[in-house]
Formats: C-alpha cells, structure tokens, sequence
C-alpha cells in the first residue's frame, strides 16, 4: 500500500547515504523528495509542511554535522518524525466496565461503515465475545438490509427497527437489549453523513448522547485526498472520536490521508480493512506502518528489534571475531538463526536502507526463506565442529559426505559455502565501515 | 453526449454545494488579490490552493507557472486582471476536444463503473431522474449483484422514480444481469439504459475482468453499445483517483467523469489530472444527497469553488 513512497523516500536518501557530509543542499534536496512523496501520497499539505520543517530543523543541527555517517542520521530523524506523526502505540478497543460495550461507527457517505460494522462483529465474535449490530442507517435506501445481510452471514444478530424508527431510537434500544440479553458489545451503524450537514451531526450527537459510546470510531477511506482532516477533525468536535479504522486499504491507494488525520486530530488508528470479502478488522499497528512508509529503513524498531533478539554479550564477542575474521559457520547459523526470530527474511530485508527492493525481488525472497533456511541449518548441523570453524578445510570428500548428512547435494554445500564466503567478506567490510549506500547504516551488524 | 442537455441546467448546484462547504474557511486566495503587488509568496499560495484542492503537486506546479506565464505575456499588473487569467488557465486545462455524440438509436447504453464506495448507485438514480425531467424513459441494470443491499437500494429507487430495474439474484452472474436489462431495455423501447455495477478497486485483476465481460456482452446485444461508460469518482478523492481513471480506462474505455459528492467541502481536483493524461472530461457533478442533485459538470463553477478553497 505504501511501497510507491518507501521508494520515494528511499531514492531521496539514498543521495544523502552515499556522500560523508550533509550540506545544507542534500537536505533540501532530500526533504523536496520527501515532501513530493507525502503529498503524491495526499498527506495534508499543511501536515507535510510541518514535517519536513521538522525535519529540516533536526538535520541541520550540530549532531549531524559530527556524526560518522550523516546519511543514517537524517534517515533516523525522517523515520522519527514520521513514527511520531503516527502515533506509537497500537491501541485496543475500550472496554465497558459495566454492561455491554457501545461502539458508534461514524464517517462519510461511503466510506465503509457498514461493511466495518460486520467486520468488528466478526473480530470481535472470533474472540468469543458476543456482539449486537445496530442498523441505525436510517437514511441510504437498503442499508438496514444491508447490515442484516452481513448480520446473517457471520451469524451476529442485527437489531433493526421500522423505517419511522429515528436512529438514536434503534442505538438506545439495541443497547437495552444488548444489556437485558448480556451481550458483549453493541456495534451502531450510523448513516454517512457530511460533516457541514447541521442536521445530520446533530442526529449523531443526538445518538451518541442516548447511548454514551465508549468507542466512536471514523472510518475513513485509505483514498480520500486532503480534505480528510477537515471532515475528520469536524466529526472529531461533534462526537469525540476515539478511534479510526483505514477502509479499502488494498488497493493502490498510499493512505496519506490516515497520517494527516492523526497528526492533526490525534485520534489513535486503530484497525485497517480491505475491500473484498468478510473478515475481521485488521488491528493497526503505528510502528509497521512508520516502516513501510520508510520502506529503506525502519532503523530505530530494526535496531530495537535486533537488540532484544541478540544478546549483547554475544553480540560484542561476535564483533571481536568479526574484526579478527575468526567468524565461522557456526556463527553464521547462529546469526542466522537469530535473524529468523525477527520473522521473515523479507521482512527484515524491508526494514534494512536501501534492502526494501531486495526484499520484493521474489527470488531472492525465496532463496531467504522456507526450505533454503532449514536446508543451510542441516548443511552446517552435518559438519564436524572443526570444519564448522575452519570451513577452509572441506574438500571434496568432506562436501559428500556432508551432502549426505544433510540429504543435499554436494553443489549445494559448496554454494553455502560461497555464500559464507561473500558475507564474511561483506562482514569484514561492515567491521570496517566501509560498505558503501544503504549498507552503511548497518555497519556492525553481523550476519546481514 | 450530454452537451444539449446542459443547457437547461445552470450550475448553480455545485456553486450551493460550495457554498455550504466553504463556511470556516478563510479564503486565502482572497489575500492574494486584495494587494497590489503579486509577490513570490502568493505565487507559492496559489500552488498551494490548488495542492490543497487534489489537483496534485505535479499538475499545481504546471499550472501555476502556465497562469504565470499568462500574466507575464498579457502584462497583467492588477489583481483583478490576474484572476481571470488564473481562471481561463484553469477552465482551459478542463476542456477535453472530440467528445462524441450518442448515435441515433435506441436505447442508449450508459454503463456506470467506479470504486467500492464512490457513490454509484446513487449516481445511477440521479442519473435516471434527470434523463427523465428531460422526458427521457429508462431501464436499469442492478449489475451489482455482490454488495448486500445493493439490488433492494436501487430496487428502492426504481419504484420511487416509477422505472423498472432488472435484477436476478445476489451473487448472480452480473453480465447475465446486464444482457437480461438490455433485453428488456429494446423490448420496451426505453430511451436509455443505465447499468449499475459492483465496487471494485482498480487493482482487482478478477473484478476488472468481469467488468469487461459485462461491457463485452452489452455490446453484443445492443449495436456499439455501451455508449457511455461513466467513471464515478469520489470528489473527496486524492492522487489515486487519476489511478482509478487510468485503470479503469484502460479496460472498459471511460467516455466520461461524475464528480460526485461536491457538496462537501471536496474540491475534486484530481480531475485535473484526468483529464490531462486521459483526455477524458467530467461529465457530471453529484452536488447533494437529494435525487435532483446532480448537474451536468460547469467547468466554470468548479474552477471558482476551487479558487475559493484552501484551508
């Protein structure tokens, strides 16, 4: 969803990594990058505007100027701001303390709130709770059918009522009949509505008022353009919004429009969705995003990540046999193994400047996961101790019968062994900073 | 093909629309005219009007430096003179040539495609009702057969405006249901034929596929039909909306462009975008929620709402 700006992004910065000092000019040329991206992907102007004087101001501090390598700092700061714009935590939906949960889904006249209506049900039933729907579109031709229909096929009950019924009417009596049959939550479909329609914000007040939502959440279309924060920023003031949920995010939109709205309304991002089929509404999580929308570097969560994962004792002995090139397979399983517990290759790949195109080259996605993973680990596990240290030793007939340990062929061993050999090279290089562009920013990090 | 009956229509609906929506906004473009020197400043201002309105970074850049141009060339010094050459820039980058006329016979098949929520169905209603204040009688297609409620919503339209709908099942084949409508179309002799179909995001290989079977077999029933293939856009929609256009285009050959939901406080400039790539004009603008709110699109009113605009 956010590749096209990741690339931006990453072509921006990547001017920045390749030279040792940022003048004044890299900046400039880096942030008129980053704000053509963010606005191509319809993050409010004004948004941008801040953000990139943010930025500006941070890169052109002294830090910058006596850092090793410019280029990962301004990569830190773009990523920083970012991730604060997004908000950093990922947060849950409220909870009654008391009596069902009310949730009131407001928004736009297409948006998506019907279908995320049913979606929040079905999440909601698949963790054992039960929840009642609302039809309290009272407005758009069909609609309470519509709820109905969705009600049906994951098997929630939807209360509706005759269409003379007014809609705070159906949310208030739902609720009692959510609250006398102990029902978990109750999940209020409200018509669209535009945020200058007097009328119709002061039925949703009006329904808020009878039935006290400890969730109101706006859902938004992942395409909507730089109005997003006005009308969101609008319903924000007439019924406090707690949360959002970014609709129709798989298609090609960038979904500028769910940063603008949370820098400016602080309202949390709280659960993604699709356009096809019912399933459950996707929790959102800030940090992934922050990521994505860098897509070269998710540096600060890729950093924390490898630190929680790699214990630093180990990871200190590791750099010493780096710098000694006394790293040997059986390291190189172990880092391996480490990296595994960050999730899939590829993904750590995106989180790495400049390794986002690597990661969605399909081949090389594939040589990185799966099968090849446990194939290296057998290959290394069918070694002696002794050749795992000195992989140099192994000649023709330690390769057979290593193939035959691992159930592998006596060319797939030497490939390893290839391999070994590029990134105890590449290692050496990173020990002694000087691998050059994206790599850089990864200077001591072993085994990538 | 809409060209004569845009006459009778002002476009003072989308003028109201605006008008609703520009209350709490200031207008910063006012500023730049209330001096009488035009600084660099106001030029920046202006782009940033129109970049606040969807037109684009690309297309606000090019276009402020071609209303640059125009006040340079005409030797425009007061404000007065500068705005109207914004606004023939504008309203110039809007016009597309060659747009061609219906043929003769009948009916005429308008075919209405968009993504989930833009705001078909409606557009389909709207659409019947204003070709019938012309007189005109019409058939509609509830070819969207995939979202609930959908057949009942325009079943519901279909019995307030007294036109016949044709419609099978949920989840039925939706060319079946277009070849069915046109069937019944030619049989009673309707004067158009408005098909309405499902959601569907652009980058939906499947959906699109089954778009270009509906349109396929539309015109294997009715002679070059479809006529029109109308692209409904969100006006609140940003930078993907050329994407939709493009998509879109690219498999069922969009003839026009409704504008709809323009009376919120969206500008729709993306349409800019639309037309200057795909040479594709906008057609109509949705301009409220009420069955008469749709008006053919008045390149001229657009432009002053979005000169009006910022934040």
């Amino acid at each position: 969803m956010f590749d096209r700006l990741s690339e931006r992004l990453d072509g921006a910065l990547k001017r920045i990594t390749r030279r040792g000092i940022v003048r004044e000019s890299d900046v400039n040329d880096a942030l008129r990058e980053v704000r053509r991206a963010l606005l191509e992907a319809d993050v409010n102007f004004k948004v941008v505007k801040e953000f990139t004087a943010s930025v500006r101001e941070a890169a052109l501090g002294k830090e910058v100027l006596e850092s090793v390598t410019p280029g990962q700092l301004v990569i830190k700061i773009v990523h920083d701001e970012l991730t604060r714009l997004l908000g950093s935590e990922s947060a849950g939906l409220a909870r009654s303390s008391e009596g069902p949960t009310v949730v009131l889904v407001v928004g736009l006249q297409g948006s998506g709130k019907t279908t995320s209506a049913a979606k929040l049900a079905l999440q909601l039933k698949q963790k054992g709770e039960r929840p009642l729907l609302a039809a309290a579109d009272t407005k758009r031709p069909a609609a309470m059918e519509q709820l109905v229909t969705l009600g049906n096929q994951i098997d929630v009950a939807t209360h509706r009522e005759g269409p003379k019924s007014k809609a705070e009417h159906i949310a208030r009596n739902a609720v009692d009949k959510a609250r006398a049959g102990g029902l978990s939550h109750v999940i209020v479909d409200s018509a669209g509505r535009l945020q200058i329609d007097d009328d119709m914000m002061s039925e949703i007040q009006r329904v808020a008022k009878q039935t006290k939502p400890h969730e109101v959440l706006f859902v938004a279309d992942a395409m909507t353009g730089q109005e997003a924060v006005t009308v969101a920023a609008e319903f924000d003031k007439r019924v406090p919004l707690t949360g959002l949920v970014l609709a129709k995010l798989d298609g090609d939109a960038r979904g500028g429009a769910a940063l603008s709205i949370r820098s400016v309304t602080g309202v949390p991002i709280k659960f993604t969705t699709a356009t096809e089929k019912l399933e459950p509404l996707e929790v959102f999580h800030p940090d992934r995003l922050a990521s994505r929308i860098l897509g070269m570097g998710d540096v600060v969560t890729f950093v924390e990540q490898a630190q929680e994962i790699i214990d630093e004792q180990a990871a200190i002995k590791l750099e010493k046999k780096i710098r000694k090139a006394s790293f040997g397979l059986d390291d190189f399983l172990e880092q391996l193994e480490q990296v595994k517990k960050m999730g899939p290759l590829s993904k750590v790949l995106d989180m790495m400047p400049g390794m986002g195109k690597l990661a969605r080259n399909q081949e090389v996605a594939d040589a990185l996961e799966g099968d090849q993973m446990k194939r290296v680990a057998a290959i290394i596990q069918s070694m002696t101790p002794y050749e795992r240290a000195n992989p140099e030793i192994i000649n023709g007939s330690r390769r057979r019968r290593i193939a035959r340990g691992s159930g592998t062929t006596p060319r797939d061993v030497n490939q390893l062994l290839n391999q070994f050999r590029e990134v105890r090279k590449m290692m050496k290089a990173l020990a002694g900073g000087k691998i050059p562009g994206g790599m850089g920013a990864f200077g001591g990090f072993p085994g990538l | 093909m809409f060209k004569r009956l845009k006459r009778r229509r002002s476009g003072r609906d989308i003028e109201q629309g605006a008008a609703k929506s520009r209350r709490g906004f200031g207008s910063r473009l006012a500023g730049i005219f209330e001096r009488s020197r035009i600084t660099d400043a106001d030029w920046e201002e202006l782009e940033e009007t129109l970049i606040s309105g969807d037109v684009g970074l690309d297309l606000a850049i090019e276009l402020t430096e071609a209303i640059r141009d125009r006040v340079k060339s005409d030797g425009i010094k007061d404000p007065d003179a500068l705005l109207g050459a914004a606004r023939e820039v504008l309203i110039d980058a809007l016009r597309v040539n060659g747009v061609s006329e219906p043929p003769a016979g009948k009916p005429i098949v308008i075919l209405v495609v968009g993504v989930n929520g833009s705001g078909k169905t409606t557009t389909v209603a709207k659409l019947a009702h204003f070709l019938q204040e012309m007189g005109k009688t019409s058939v509609l297609a509830a070819a969207d057969t995939f979202r609930a409620g959908a057949i009942d919503q325009l079943e519901i339209w279909g019995r307030r405006l007294d036109l016949r709908v044709v419609a099978q099942a949920p989840g039925s084949d939706p060319a079946a249901v277009a070849f069915d409508a046109a069937s019944a179309a030619v049989a009673t002799k309707a004067d158009y034929l408005i098909v309405d179909t499902a959601g569907r995001l652009q980058t939906n290989r499947n959906l699109m596929n089954e778009l270009r079977k509906v349109r396929r077999v539309l015109a294997g029933r009715i002679e070059s039909a479809p006529h029109e293939v109308l692209l409904v856009l969100d006006g609140l929609t940003g930078q993907n909306g050329l994407a939709q256009a493009r998509e879109f285009h690219a498999d069922v050959g969009v003839s026009g462009i409704v504008l709809a939901k323009l009376d919120s406080s969206a500008k729709g400039g993306v349409v800019f975008a639309v037309t200057k790539e795909l040479e594709v004009p906008v057609k109509f603008a949705g301009t409220g929620e009420s069955i008469e709110d749709l008006a053919p699109f008045d390149a001229e009113e657009f432009v002053d709402a979005l000169m009006r605009s910022g934040n």
